[in-house]
């Protein structure tokens, strides 16, 4: 053990060597580093996951474009090197059916927050997953609104505390996974960025899939909502899910809710077919006259 | 460059407003609508539906208006020239997205059909009660170009005149109608393709890694690109720099939104168009825009046949004003007058810009009919008549 | 009436403005706090979070804006006063729930902490360009009272005031800060309560049967009800007559719609406050409105200092615009010069109220920091150097402008 701690040292105080690149480079925008999210921050770990999908997904970088609400996560369109949009708050899955209809040779990615995509941008979540519009969304889930301060979000579990919920939280949480199958997506999963394999493995599928998928990715965030709960910081949280998650794939989606450090399902709960908006839509077209809109 | 004859019908026809707003947009190389069902609107969304098909053209219908712009703003970055729908309740929606349309700088058309307000008002009642919000009604500083058609071949000739001037400036462009316009029945002459002139979008030709997002040309318009040509750029409503990325300080405040609003203010007399009739000799000087102005046109003639020199100015164009040639009108005519559809919005900017030269008549018009120029003539019977400039609106009163 | 003491947290207190807000607003009586997070002005929502439930005022925080704004709306017609607070961003999304609340003649309190914009914009740093916004944001013909505190002290106490304007005009009342004041820490004296006058609701307490919900008072404003009241209320954005039916004719809006505005632009002033000083015999006034106006007492001194004769005019209240008070200024100074957090907003009030009788100078500035009060004494000077009368608005060139342009300063991170 300590000769691995040592080892760990050496690499990470090592000066990088000239002409050494990370691996992720030609996906990031190296420009921006250092990136603005807190340590203990789970985000960095949902992004590298979602770089490393898109490769081995062999994905071609320039016809895939991510959209960002507003929000912590809302930030990653500006750290990935792809066309990206840091759009307004609640509004990237709005924003990418219009990229997506416009041009269907576009791979449309919208990587949010819990706040974002499920308050705030609710509505435009379920009509976008029952009209199948053929998108990647990935719901980075921290239980809270960090970005503002710490407030309460529809994910916050029963009786946690945040900044608009002092005397702890009164409501109980969208259960994401439950509302994406309900509304009609075709691919929804959900890990915590523990299991970085196993997500990166999950993006690449959803990645290739046609239709509406949505991937929630339960992560940390140690400047509010573990320290408002006094559940430690990062390393600490990623230590509750390497004890509570359980992993159990094609679960039925009304039984994964979250309470406050309860047991986490994680798995991959939905993975079906059905046609996809622009597939009626060309099937529309071509029985009315002229053509179809080619779907890449 | 000229029109794609795709989306041309040319020919003489009789069209509503409404439809001939949409054969408009497909006659300016529109292929993409974001609809969210409202009256007085629809009937430009069931136009471009139905012949969307036929032209190439994809569309819409999102879950609100909120979303409904959100999308028409992707699908301008796919490289469609996009447009969207709307009224009184839906454009205070838009009023969000329409700052993220102006901080990306996103060509698109936004067309108001406007009815009478606040709130829910008369869904089927035209009034001008928006003409205010158009120019403030998103948050934060910048500069809107808003165009007001008075007839069903305006408002063909307009919607291609929004699209071209969305182009031009990077920047989203109002097209200001009312229930009157949208639903009248009129000849509308379409031309063939080769006659309609077309803004084609500026686009950065350079080296792909060397792609700016706001680097901004001499008249403070950056080239833009679509998603999807390899460009990996980045943008945000956040304030921004060249490259797009986010810098939360006042100097790059400065750099950003500045000029944003330079943008139209420095171009102003390329932008703004007014049509002006009989202004060399007159008195009074009727102001107006949109429906009211088929109203106005009238009163000038009538005035003129019993002896009282009135003329006209027609805006076009009401966003940017026209603060210059409002100023010199105003020293030569006793008294303007401006009868609005509203309780008094535009008639403060001809308040504003008479610096005091003369009088300033408000008419609310519309009560007895949008083409009723009873009102507008007393009105201007009492103007000819005030022997001195009072300071203020005068408020046209029925009753006096 | 007064205050009741079980709202009022008396004490003296050391807050930031927006926090200071959020007691204000407890103190006149708020029952429902619906927000939603927004920086700069989370704050004050989570003051009231924190001390709602002490002195029985409920607070939720809901999923957007939209849901806030309806639920303020809701709250007041089931009997309570009630607040949200916002920014920017959220305050665009709310403008159809405004004309709304202004056709209902619903009163409530919105309190916008301005910030950097258009768009996302700078969100942490301040701005004054929601100004023109809060007038015209909506759609239709209609009007409400702006008001712009410039310390914490003044959060609180025209917090107090604003929902005192709100249920007398029966109307929403914009409490328009920006987040330097919001943010800005200082002393707070929070009174006894009975130090403390509250503008009760005006209810009906007749009989039911003679109820006409939009009947209005000779001062123009209608008796209001409440659900539960056993009235049968109908209450539509519609316009309506004085049943709260709609109506279908031209002439009704002429009448009906048109009250709406006149309950404002009639009652001005009782309405508008202003505070002037060195008016009289000042060659020029500086006209200016929250954080602005602290900032320019700087400029003003400097400009003082070299002989010049200034005044100042400070807008309390923005909305209704004092339009005879411009007009009466404009007849005796050489020019206004009005600094503003943003390229030109109040400004075009002022000089549309000139007349062309004085130069009107905009000092503008376009955010996330506030003016340089160099700029402001400079402006002054050549303000009153000026004999030339000058058509339009004269934008002054800063400081900042200079140097992000003209030098090319590069933009560090």
């Amino acid at each position: 053990m300590k000769a691995k701690e040592t080892k760990m040292k050496e690499i990470h105080s090592a000066p990088s060597k000239k002409g050494e690149i990370h691996p992720m480079e030609n996906l990031l925008r190296m420009d921006r580093m250092p990136h603005i999210w807190c340590p203990s921050c789970g985000i960095g770990l949902a992004v590298t996951a979602f770089a490393s999908a898109l490769e081995k997904a062999n994905m071609d970088p320039n016809m895939v474009s991510i959209v960002s609400g507003i929000g912590c996560t809302g930030r990653v369109a500006g750290y990935v090197k792809l066309d990206s949009f840091h759009t307004t708050h609640g509004r990237p899955i709005a924003f990418g059916t219009g990229i997506r209809v416009a041009n269907p040779k576009i791979k449309v990615v919208v990587f949010s927050g819990d706040g974002d995509l499920i308050a705030i941008g609710g509505n435009h979540f379920i009509h976008a997953a029952r009209r199948n519009i053929d998108m990647l969304v990935v719901c980075v889930n921290n239980f809270i609104y960090a970005m503002t301060g710490g407030q309460v979000a529809p994910t916050t579990p029963l009786a946690a505390y945040a900044t608009t919920s002092p005397y702890g939280c009164v409501e109980p949480p969208f259960n994401i996974p439950y509302i994406a199958d309900s509304s009609g997506a075709v691919y929804v999963a959900r890990w915590t960025t523990l299991h970085v394999r196993r997500l990166i493995n999950s993006l690449a599928e959803a990645l290739q899939k046609k239709g509406f998928s949505v991937v929630e990715v339960i992560s940390p965030c140690g400047m509010y909502y573990s320290r408002i709960n006094k559940l430690g910081d990062g390393l600490d949280m990623m230590k509750f899910y390497h004890d509570n998650v359980e992993i159990r794939h094609g679960e039925d989606t009304k039984n994964l809710d979250i309470g406050f450090q309860t047991k986490i399902i994680c798995g991959k709960f939905v993975d079906r077919e059905r046609p996809s908006y622009m597939e009626r839509y060309n099937q529309w077209l071509s029985g009315v006259k002229g053509g179809s809109r080619d779907e890449g | 460059m000229k029109a794609d004859p795709k989306g041309v019908l040319t020919g003489s026809h009789t069209l509503t407003g409404n439809h001939a707003c949409a054969e408009g947009a497909f006659a300016a190389g529109c292929r993409f609508l974001g609809l969210y069902p409202i009256v007085p609107s629809l009937e430009i969304s069931e136009r471009f539906l139905e012949r969307a098909p036929e032209v190439g053209a994809t569309f819409i219908q999102m879950e609100d208006e909120v979303s409904v712009l959100a999308a028409v703003l992707g699908a301008s970055w796919t490289g469609k020239k996009s447009m969207t729908v709307t009224s009184g309740p839906g454009l205070s929606l838009m009023m969000e997205h329409l700052g993220l349309g102006i901080m990306l700088e996103t060509p698109c058309v936004i067309v108001d059909i406007q009815r009478v307000g606040p709130a829910l008002g008369m869904p089927g009642r035209p009034a001008q009660g928006d003409m205010m919000q158009a120019r403030w009604g998103s948050h934060g500083d910048y500069e809107i170009i808003a165009l007001s058609p008075s007839s069903p071949q305006e408002m063909f000739d307009y919607t291609i005149k929004a699209f071209n001037l969305s182009e031009r400036y990077r920047i989203p462009v109002a097209l200001m109608s009312d229930a009157y316009v949208a639903h009248l029945q009129e000849k509308v002459v379409i031309p063939p393709a080769e006659e309609i002139e077309i803004e084609p979008r500026r686009y950065y030709k350079g080296a792909k890694d060397k792609y700016l997002p706001f680097k901004r040309d001499k008249d403070f318009v950056p080239r833009m690109v679509n998603i999807g040509d390899g460009y990996k750029f980045h943008v945000t409503g956040l304030t921004h720099d060249d490259r797009g990325y986010p810098v939360m300080n006042e100097e790059c405040q400065e750099y950003n939104v500045h000029p944003l609003v330079w943008k139209v203010r420095n171009y102003v007399d390329e932008i703004i168009e007014v049509q002006e009739a009989e202004t060399e000799d007159a008195e009074v000087i009727i102001i107006s825009y949109g429906a009211t102005s088929r109203a106005a046109l009238k009163a000038m003639e009538q005035a003129r046949k019993s002896g009282v020199k009135v003329g006209s100015l027609r805006l076009v164009t009401v966003w940017p004003f026209p603060e210059k040639r409002v100023a010199e009108l105003a020293k030569k005519v006793k008294a303007f007058v401006v009868p609005e559809m509203n309780f008094g919005q535009v008639v403060l900017e001809v308040e504003r810009c008479s610096y005091g030269d003369t009088n300033t008549f408000f008419v609310s018009h519309g009560e007895n009919g949008v083409e009723n120029t009873d009102d507008l003539l007393s009105a201007i019977k009492q103007a000819v008549q005030a022997d001195k400039v009072e300071s203020g609106i005068i408020e046209f009163n029925k009753g006096v | 009436m007064k205050a009741s003491p079980t709202d009022v947290l008396t004490g003296i207190y050391y807050i930031d403005g927006d926090v200071a807000a959020g007691y204000g607003a407890l103190a006149a009586g708020c029952k429902l706090v619906a927000g939603y997070p927004i920086t700069p002005s989370t704050e004050a929502f989570e003051a009231m979070c924190r001390r709602g439930p002490q002195v029985g005022t409920v607070f939720i925080q809901m999923e957007d804006e939209f849901g806030s704004i309806s639920a303020v709306l809701g709250a007041v017609w089931s009997g309570v006063k009630s607040m949200t607070i916002t920014s920017g961003p959220g305050y665009s999304l709310m403008m159809e729930s405004i004309g709304f609340g202004a056709m209902l003649e619903t009163p409530f309190v919105l309190l916008n902490i301005q910030r950097g914009g258009p768009s996302t914009g700078v969100p942490t740093k301040t701005g004054q360009a929601d100004m023109m916004q809060s007038r015209w944001g909506s759609h239709g013909d209609y009007e409400l009272i702006a008001i712009s505190p410039d310390s914490p002290q003044e959060m609180f106490d025209y917090t107090i005031k604003a929902f005192n304007l709100a249920e007398k005009y029966r109307c929403p009342v914009m409490i328009m800060s920006d987040e330097c004041v919001g943010h800005m820490t200082e002393k707070v004296v929070i009174p006894e309560a009975d130090k403390i006058e509250i503008e009760p609701r005006r209810f009906y307490k007749g009989p039911p049967e003679e109820y006409l919900p939009f009947s209005p008072d000779p001062d123009l404003v209608p008796k209001i009800a409440k659900a539960g009241d056993g009235l049968g209320l109908y209450i539509t954005g519609r316009v309506h007559d004085e049943r709260g039916y709609p109506v279908k004719n031209e002439e009704f809006k002429a009448k009906y719609v048109r009250r709406l505005v006149d309950k404002i632009r009639l009652n001005k002033d009782k309405i508008i406050e202003l505070k002037e000083e060195s008016t009289d015999d000042a060659d020029v006034v500086v006209v200016s409105y929250g954080i602005s106006s602290r900032v320019a007492v700087k400029g003003v001194e400097i400009a003082r200092q070299k002989g010049i004769k200034v005044g100042t005019l400070r807008l309390v209240t923005v909305w209704p615009f004092p339009d005879e008070k411009i007009i009466d200024l404009a007849k005796k100074v050489k020019a206004f010069v009005v600094p503003e957090i943003n390229y030109g907003q109040i400004v075009f009030d002022v000089a549309r109220c000139c007349h062309g009788q004085a130069n009107v100078v905009l000092i503008p500035h376009g955010g996330a920091g506030v003016h340089n009060p160099l700029d402001i004494s400079d402006a002054i000077e050549s303000a009153a150097k000026e004999d030339k009368k000058i058509e339009g608005v004269v934008e002054f060139k800063t400081r900042l402008e200079k140097i992000v342009f003209e030098r090319g300063l590069k933009i560090k991170e």
